[in-house]
C-alpha cells in the first residue's frame, strides 16, 4: 500500500513537535476530512528557515507528507521553501495511493500558511503567496486533485 | 515478533479439523456430485452431510439450505429474487432495511431503487438498535420484504430478531436477515426467531472462503439468481464446490458443538480487552450495545487520533485490527455505521475494531493492553488537536 519511504517517515517522523517562539505558524485541514496539519517555522534575519516542526492529526500518508516536507525545506530560504510543490513531496515519498494525494497538497499548503503567518507578523510580502488562501486547502476537491496527476 | 490477530470479524483462520475434512474431496472424491458413479456419489453424500450440519446450526431442515458462493451472493439472491418476483406478482414494491446494514444489503437495495423499488432505511439509536415502533410504522400495504441484519459487523450490536420476525409475520411480510456475523456466535433458531430467509458465510466460522448459504423457509417461493444446471434443487446452478461445502459443514458442526463454550470464552476476552483499554486510555468511547452484542466484538473511538495511523502502528507491533475511519475506507468517507449511531467526525476518525476469536488467548489480550495505550499516546502527542485541548500553544 505504502512505499518504504512513506513507512519510514510515518514510523520515524522527522521534526515532530512545536516551536515556542515560532516566527510563523500555519494550520490547514479540518476534522471532517480526517487530517489537520500544523507547521511551526523559525526564520532568521536572512530569511533562512533555521528550524521547522510539525504536528499532524491524520493517516500514515498525512504524517509522512508532513515529515518529508519539513526535511525538504529546513535550511532553505523562505523564498526557496515557497517553491515546494506537492508534486515534489509526492516524488520524494516515492508516490502515494491516489486517494491519499491530497495529503501531499496539505503539506505544501501548511508550509505556505506558516509563511503567510510570518509575512503578516513582519509586514513582509512574498509574491509566491499571491492568491493563497489557507482556508482553501484544496482538500475537499479530492477528484480534482487526483486529476492533476 | 509476537503476532496477535484481532480481526475475526473480517475473517477467521480455517480450523485444522476443517482442512482435514476437506482434503479428500480435492484428490480422492473429486467427482461431480451430479454423476451417478462412485466418486460422484461420494461427493454427493458428503454434500448432504454438510447440508445437515449447516441446517442444524440454525434449526432448519436440510432441504431449506442452498449453498452459494458466500454471504454477499446470499444477500443479493434473497433481496433481488424475492423483490422482483413479488413485484411481478403485483404484491408491492417496498422494502424495509436499516442504515447500518453491510454493503451487500445496502448496495443491493440501492440497485433495486434504480429499478423502481422503494426502500425505507430505518434509523438506529446510539447503541445501534432499531426501533420496533418505527418498523411497525414503516410497513405499508405494498411492503414485500423486511431485511435486518442479525449482528452488526462493525459495532457488534444484535437486533431483536425474534420481535422483528413476529412483526413481519403478523403483517404478512417476508423477513430476511443477514446472519453472517451472528452465525456460530449466537444461538440461532429460524423457527423461534420467525426468520424466512437467512444469509450465511463459512469463512466467518473457521471455514473456507468462497462458500456460504441461503436458508429459505419451506413454502417460501424463491426464483433462481444464477441460471444453468439443476444443482441445489434447481435454485442455484453451477457445479458444487464440494471441498468448500464439506469444509462449511465441518465448521458448522464444530460451531454448534462448542457454541456455549465459544460464547463464554469470547465474552470473557472481550470484557477484559474493553475494560483494560477503557481504564488505561482517557477520552475514548465504547460503541455498540453493552450486552446485546457479538461476544467477540470491541469497537472503540479514540479522540485526537486517526484510525489508519493506529492500524499501521499496531501492525508494526504484530497486532492485526481494523478501523472504520475515512482514511481506511478507500473512499474518504467514514463508516456509515458510526455515522448512523450519531458519532461526530472527531470520534469516527479514531475508530478501532478489535474482534477476538477461538484462537485468541489471555496473553494476546495482555499484549494488546500493554502496547495499545502507547500507540494512542504517541499519535496524540503528534496531534495538533490534542495539543489544543492540553492547553498547549495554539
Amino acid at each position: 500500500m505504502y512505499s518504504e519511504k512513506v513507512m519510514d517517515h510515518f514510523m520515524n517522523p522527522r521534526n515532530v513537535g512545536d516551536i515556542p517562539d515560532a516566527s510563523g505558524v500555519g494550520e490547514v485541514g479540518n476534522v471532517s476530512c480526517g487530517d489537520i496539519m500544523k507547521i511551526y517555522l523559525l526564520i532568521d534575519d536572512k530569511e533562512v528557515i533555521t528550524d521547522i516542526k510539525f504536528k499532524t492529526f491524520g493517516c500514515g500518508s498525512a504524517i509522512a507528507s508532513s515529515s518529508i516536507a519539513t526535511v525538504m525545506v529546513k535550511g532553505r530560504t523562505v523564498k526557496e521553501a515557497l517553491k515546494l510543490t506537492n508534486q515534489e513531496v509526492l516524488e520524494a515519498l516515492g508516490g502515494l495511493p491516489a486517494v491519499k494525494i491530497h495529503c501531499s497538497v496539505l503539506a505544501e499548503q501548511a508550509l505556505k500558511a506558516a509563511v503567510l503567518d510570518y509575512a503578516n507578523k513582519t509586514g513582509k510580502v512574498f509574491e509566491e503567496l499571491e492568491g493563497f488562501d489557507p482556508g482553501d486547502d484544496g482538500h475537499h476537491d479530492h477528484d480534482l486533485v487526483q486529476l492533476e496527476f | 515478533m509476537k503476532k496477535v490477530y484481532l480481526d475475526y470479524s473480517a475473517t477467521t483462520p480455517v480450523k485444522p479439523e476443517v482442512v482435514e475434512a476437506m482434503l479428500p474431496y480435492f484428490t480422492e472424491y473429486y467427482g461431480n456430485a451430479s454423476s451417478i458413479y462412485e466418486v460422484g456419489r461420494e461427493a454427493k453424500a458428503a454434500m448432504n452431510v454438510a447440508r445437515e450440519e449447516v441446517a442444524r446450526l440454525i434449526g432448519a431442515k436440510p432441504s431449506e439450505i442452498f449453498f452459494t458462493a458466500g454471504g454477499t451472493e446470499s444477500d443479493n439472491w434473497a433481496l433481488k429474487s424475492i423483490a422482483q418476483d413479488l413485484k411481478a406478482k403485483g404484491r408491492g414494491n417496498h422494502l424495509i432495511t436499516t442504515k447500518i446494514e453491510h454493503h451487500a444489503i445496502l448496495h443491493t437495495c440501492e440497485a433495486l431503487e434504480k429499478q423502481g423499488f422503494e426502500v425505507t432505511y430505518l434509523e438506529v439509536d446510539h447503541q445501534g438498535m432499531i426501533s420496533l415502533e418505527a418498523l411497525e410504522e414503516a410497513i405499508r400495504p405494498e411492503t414485500i420484504l423486511i431485511t435486518v441484519m442479525y449482528v452488526n459487523n462493525e459495532i457488534g450490536t444484535m437486533q431483536p430478531v425474534k420481535a422483528i420476525g413476529e412483526i413481519a409475520r403478523a403483517r404478512g411480510v417476508l423477513f430476511h436477515t443477514d446472519a453472517v456475523q451472528a452465525l456460530g456466535n449466537v444461538a440461532i433458531d429460524v423457527d423461534h426467531d420467525r426468520i424466512d430467509l437467512l444469509s450465511m458465510s463459512a469463512h466467518k466460522i473457521y471455514g473456507p472462503k468462497g462458500i456460504g448459504a441461503l436458508y429459505v423457509r419451506q413454502g417460501t417461493r424463491i426464483t433462481p439468481f444464477i441460471h444453468g444446471g439443476a444443482q441445489e434443487n434447481k435454485r442455484r446452478a453451477g457445479t458444487e464446490n464440494i471441498p468448500a461445502i464439506v469444509g462449511f459443514g465441518e465448521a458448522a458442526r464444530l460451531a454448534g458443538l462448542h457454541l456455549q463454550a465459544h460464547i463464554e470464552k469470547l465474552t470473557a476476552l472481550r470484557e477484559k480487552l474493553k475494560d483494560g483499554i477503557l481504564s488505561a486510555v482517557p477520552e475514548v468511547v465504547y460503541n455498540g450495545h453493552p450486552t446485546e452484542r457479538h461476544p467477540g466484538n470491541v469497537n472503540l473511538c479514540f479522540k485526537y487520533v486517526e484510525g489508519e495511523a493506529m492500524i499501521l502502528l499496531l501492525d508494526h507491533l504484530g497486532i492485526a485490527a481494523s478501523s472504520g475511519s475515512a482514511c481506511t475506507s478507500g473512499s474518504l468517507d467514514p463508516s456509515h455505521v458510526l455515522m448512523a449511531i450519531g458519532l461526530s467526525h472527531e470520534y469516527t476518525n479514531g475508530s478501532l475494531r478489535l474482534s477476538v476469536g477461538d484462537f485468541t488467548s489471555e496473553e494476546d489480550v495482555d499484549y494488546v493492553l500493554e502496547k495499545l495505550p502507547a500507540v494512542i499516546l504517541r499519535l496524540r502527542e503528534m496531534s495538533p488537536l490534542y495539543e489544543a485541548v492540553q492547553g498547549g500553544r495554539a
